[in-house]
């Protein structure tokens, strides 16, 4: 089986609302998908169902051709320890960053290696070299959070999450905090990511970076796939009138090429 | 209104009230480590998910937070031998009295501080891997204590009042010491202003290094 990830006929439902309703995915190691849709189509739910953050009402979910949880009584069962060890094998990075404000920059990237994956204190701080050296941040190594620019601080939620060694990596929205003009380096350094072979699932509303990155991209609505396929022919024939609609909300007021 | 103060037996008699002072000492040390120590737990079960954890919490803060602390030093003395069969001497009884009490009030602030940590900071340790357990003491806690660092301070200084109240039931204290030079002099203005001037001399100097600890912490971020 060569799928990294794998989904089956994923549900989701917070009380009465269904926000996923049924979602079939594969990612091939390597590939980054990119998931496009309103807000509220349930795209950053389903990524979130991919680490487990959110517990899926249904449906089943493969990393490595492996099931994840154990199958009862015709549902899931999740023990959080196996979801604990799962979660350190998927990278994720968020839109508010979510540094950890008493922590300098090196101490961010040792934090999970340390306590969760038990490395010795050099060889986190190594490690965190390594991926600081990665999102070209050297330099910021000792800072603190607070003195970092926004565009700092994700590529240092970058670095941490790759300190992991993860299998996959997950972009919740990670420029929607960001100045325009803080934008490019975080888009650059995820494209830098995809050019050394990561795994990547990336939520976002920059239809470039879909565009000129992406393998495959997912246009989620309501709950569902509406569609999929590259992005050259998926963003530029889109075969279905929301995904149109979607479209031409993105472009309303574009420059003139 | 035109008294002759007179401090010749409170001076003669410094050795009493250093015997007090010691016995304060002993109390607040034992009230505020098991006070603010204890709290912790209660508050970090206060905001468990288990209703295991918080409902027994939830029930002690509210007893604790809502009774009088004379009084519970007064029925630990008093009502809790007879009930259990249990000898509580003076200094136990006020250790408790104030301890259970503390306890109650600085669990709603340690409560309080890890409420007011973004959710986002729970979620970023999750996802790195970390159990409820690690989030909470290596990524929401000292950012949490930090913030309510004013707030604790405020109850060390109640808890080192409070200990006057250990007096009621004879425990050996500043105040109590006071009152026994106030009886064999005649000179009760002597002596509890100079329980007033003592808790002052203490705690003025104490109270000034906290707010100079809480700009150091400030700095740091």
């Amino acid at each position: 089986m060569n799928d990294m990830l794998r989904i089956d006929n994923l549900h989701k439902r917070f009380g009465d609302l269904t926000v996923l309703a049924g979602i079939d995915m594969r990612v091939a190691a390597g590939e980054t998908v990119v998931l496009l849709g309103s807000s509220g189509c349930g795209k950053s739910t389903l990524l979130r169902c991919i680490n487990f953050m959110e517990t899926p009402s249904a449906g089943r979910i493969y990393l490595h051709g492996r099931l994840v949880g154990e199958q009862r009584n015709g549902g899931m069962r999740y023990r959080e320890r196996e979801l604990c060890k799962l979660r350190t094998r998927i990278g994720m990075v968020f839109q508010h960053f979510n540094l950890f404000p008493h922590m300098t920059v090196l101490q961010n990237i040792m934090e999970g290696q340390v306590t969760v994956l038990k490395r010795g204190a050099s060889e986190a701080a190594n490690k965190a070299r390594e991926q600081l050296a990665r999102v070209g941040l050297s330099d910021k190594a000792s800072e603190y959070p607070a003195r970092l620019s926004g565009g700092q601080k994700q590529r240092v939620a970058i670095a941490r999450a790759l300190a992991m060694d993860p299998d996959i990596m997950l972009f919740d929205e990670v420029t929607s905090a960001l100045d325009p003009e803080l934008v490019g380096e975080v888009l650059k350094t995820m494209r830098q990511l995809t050019e050394e072979g990561m795994t990547m699932v990336v939520v976002t509303h920059e239809l470039g970076f879909a565009y000129h990155v992406a393998n495959r991209v997912l246009f989620l609505d309501q709950g569902v796939i509406l569609e999929q396929g590259e992005p050259q022919q998926v963003l530029k024939q889109p075969a279905t009138q929301r995904m149109r609609e979607f479209l031409d909300g993105h472009s309303l007021f574009k420059l003139p090429d | 209104m035109n008294h002759a103060w007179d401090f010749a037996a409170i001076l003669a008699n410094w050795q009493v009230l250093w015997v007090g002072l010691q016995g304060t000492l002993t109390v607040f040390a034992a009230t505020v480590t098991l006070g603010l120590g204890g709290g912790l737990l209660v508050g970090v079960c206060r905001y468990a998910k288990m209703p295991l954890l918080r409902l027994p919490s939830m029930a002690f803060v509210e007893v604790f937070r809502n009774t009088p602390v004379l009084v519970q030093i007064i029925w630990f003395y008093y009502a809790f031998p007879i009930l259990t069969g249990v000898e509580v001497n003076p200094f136990l009884a006020a250790t408790l009295g104030i301890s259970l009490n503390t306890m109650a009030f600085s669990a709603e602030i340690y409560r309080a501080g890890i409420q007011s940590i973004e959710p986002g900071q729970w979620e970023a340790g999750k996802a790195l891997g970390m159990a409820y357990q690690q989030t909470l003491r290596r990524i929401i806690l000292p950012v949490a204590l930090k913030r309510v660092l004013p707030a604790l301070t405020n109850r060390g200084i109640e808890v080192f009042k409070m200990s006057t109240l250990a007096s009621v039931v004879a425990y050996i204290e500043t105040l109590n010491q006071a009152k026994l030079i106030a009886d064999l002099n005649f000179n009760p203005i002597e002596s509890y202003t100079t329980v007033a001037l003592i808790f002052f001399v203490v705690l003025y100097p104490v109270v000034q290094g906290t707010y100079i600890l809480e700009r150091m912490l400030r700095k740091s971020e």
